[in-house]
């Protein structure tokens, strides 16, 4: 188990972390969302022994990561968010290695490289230069390093992060696979992602925790809340205003734009409020009239939306 | 101190050895080390005629000058420059293997150099008798100073991110403590200064063990040096996360 007390981290004047305080269970898939800058990052270099804490704790199924850092960094595996590699080794060669210094027994290096490669789908580039490699290749290159030594906890920083959309599938189901039997921490701020892979969410914006739970739960918290969508015709300015005036909307966001006097809005009324009706009498007393019209609950992207504002 | 801890380090080394040998730049550097080093040495030589290598270990301190600044370079800034620092410190080692692991990458790298040099020694005996004392001392003294140029490289390219820089860093920062014990500069500054800076200087010490006198005081204060640069090192890599 993995917790983390009153996390704070400060660099210069900046605080990045004001007081970050989760658990996270064994075998647990964890997802770490947030906008870019919230702290991910540097939560995860905090947990990996890279950087030092200016205030807090963790520990590792007891473990301290500063006091016991050799044996915390054996049991995890790490894949920074830039996916750093030795551009002037092969990718066997890199592998061997990353088994070598983690004291992978010298008998069994070879199967395990063989294992780690067929896992991550590296047979076909393991004898070229890492720096031949496409980006796809060099981010399973760093999660093949990650998992090599069959760590406990498995923390990656946006694994999917510039990969195209075929590669983003392929590594997600990849870290699925992986996950089964392991502790997972990933950080992502694309939030299909945390739909279709992790047990539990911790969103984070700040350098605080916002929201956290399964994926269910935090749309359920916010699932009473509903939006709606409505497409409008008619002056833009007016319709607008009329919006904006209107009792009941607590918030307006002007979605798309097919012509100049046709507009796609996106509704937020208050709880509990149907304002459908009212809606529809208020555009149709205007001569405006609507285009389309639909309601929808709150996906997890709205969840983010809302708690990371 | 087991000897798992040793193997750790001699890990790290080889990777760094790997990374000299795996791109062009180590036979660059070695090629260029050798060419420069027989031909100016050799230029003289035949001029002499006498079978000494005193020349070469006059004109070694100055090509170390440029030769391990640019080993040391891409030590560690590139390591920051990539990133892989990240992924690096955080594999179970601790942060003295590391310094440790690609201080003895570059020292490898230093003796394979002074190896190939020997074809200098090799040739002279041929040609008349070499007094061996004297080489043997010049040797060890190179060894111990380009191993205090190595440390203090090392050490340099650690404060940043730009293998230039570092590399100019090293040449100047070498130059200085090479220097400061030259004859000119010790009748130069003030007498009261005199003496510290002779002590000081790395220049001196090789010329007492070139000499082929092995005095504990210039063993020590190699040590030393290398020691307290290594040391530095460690503590610029602790203090990664204190920002």
């Amino acid at each position: 188990m993995i917790v983390i007390e009153n996390l704070k981290k400060n660099i210069g004047e900046t605080e990045i972390l004001h007081d970050i305080t989760f658990t996270v269970k064994d075998g647990e898939i964890l997802g770490f969302l947030g906008p870019n800058g919230a702290g991910k990052s540097t939560t995860m270099k905090i947990l990996t022994g890279f950087w030092t804490p200016t205030a807090g704790k963790v520990t590792i199924n007891g473990l301290d990561v500063q006091a016991d850092a050799l044996q915390i960094k054996q049991k995890i595996g790490y894949l920074p968010e830039t996916v750093p590699l030795y551009d002037d080794m092969r990718v066997y060669e890199y592998l061997r290695w990353i088994a070598e210094v983690r004291g992978i027994e010298p008998n069994n290096i070879i199967t395990r490289i063989k294992t780690t490669a067929e896992a991550c789908g590296l047979q076909k580039v393991i004898k070229k230069s890492i720096e031949e490699l496409s980006k796809g290749f060099r981010q399973r290159v760093g999660l093949a390093q990650a998992i090599i030594h069959e760590p406990e906890i498995l923390i990656l920083d946006e694994p999917t992060t510039g990969l195209d959309p075929n590669q983003i599938v392929e590594i997600r189901n990849l870290i699925k696979h992986i996950g089964r039997d392991k502790t997972v921490i990933f950080s992502t701020h694309i939030l299909s992602e945390v739909q279709a892979t992790c047990d539990r969410v911790i969103i984070i914006n700040n350098g605080n925790i916002v929201g956290q739970g399964t994926a269910q739960e935090l749309t359920q918290q916010a699932g009473s809340r509903e939006i709606i969508y409505v497409k409008i015709k008619g002056p833009r300015e007016q319709v607008f205003t009329m919006l904006k005036n209107f009792p009941d909307i607590e918030d307006i966001i002007e979605k798309d734009r097919e012509t100049d006097d046709i507009f796609g809005y996106e509704i937020k009324p208050v709880l509990g409020i149907d304002v459908r009706e009212q809606l529809s009498k208020t555009v149709m007393r205007n001569n405006w009239s609507i285009l389309e019209f639909n309601r929808k609950l709150m996906q997890m992207e709205d969840v983010f939306r809302e708690l990371t504002k | 101190m087991d000897k798992k801890y040793f193997n750790k380090i001699y890990i790290l080394a080889k990777k760094e050895l790997m990374g000299y040998f795996n791109s062009p730049i180590a036979y660059v550097f070695l090629a260029v080390f050798l060419i420069a080093g027989n031909w100016l040495f050799f230029n003289i030589f035949f001029i002499q005629a006498q079978a000494t290598m005193r020349n070469y270990f006059v004109l070694l301190p100055w090509i170390f000058l440029f030769l391990i600044p640019a080993v040391t370079m891409r030590l560690w800034a590139e390591e920051k420059r990539s990133g892989t620092i990240e992924f690096l410190l955080t594999l179970p080692v601790t942060d003295w293997q590391v310094v440790l692991g690609k201080f003895i990458g570059g020292l490898f790298f230093l003796i394979t150099a002074l190896i190939l040099t020997l074809s200098i020694p090799l040739t002279i005996s041929s040609l008349g008798s070499l007094d061996s004392g004297p080489v043997i001392g010049s040797y060890l003294g190179a060894i111990f100073m380009g191993t205090a140029y190595l440390s203090l490289g090392l050490f340099i390219s650690s404060l940043t991110k730009n293998q230039i820089i570092a590399f100019i860093g090293a040449i100047a920062a070498s130059f200085i403590f090479f220097f400061i014990g030259n004859d000119f500069v010790v009748t130069t500054a003030p007498q009261i200064l005199a003496p510290f800076l002779k002590a000081l200087s790395l220049g001196t010490h090789f010329e007492n063990i070139a000499r082929g006198v092995i005095d504990t005081k210039d063993i020590v204060y190699y040590l030393s040096f290398i020691w307290l640069f290594l040391w530095l090192n460690k503590s610029v890599i602790e203090s990664r996360g204190w920002k």
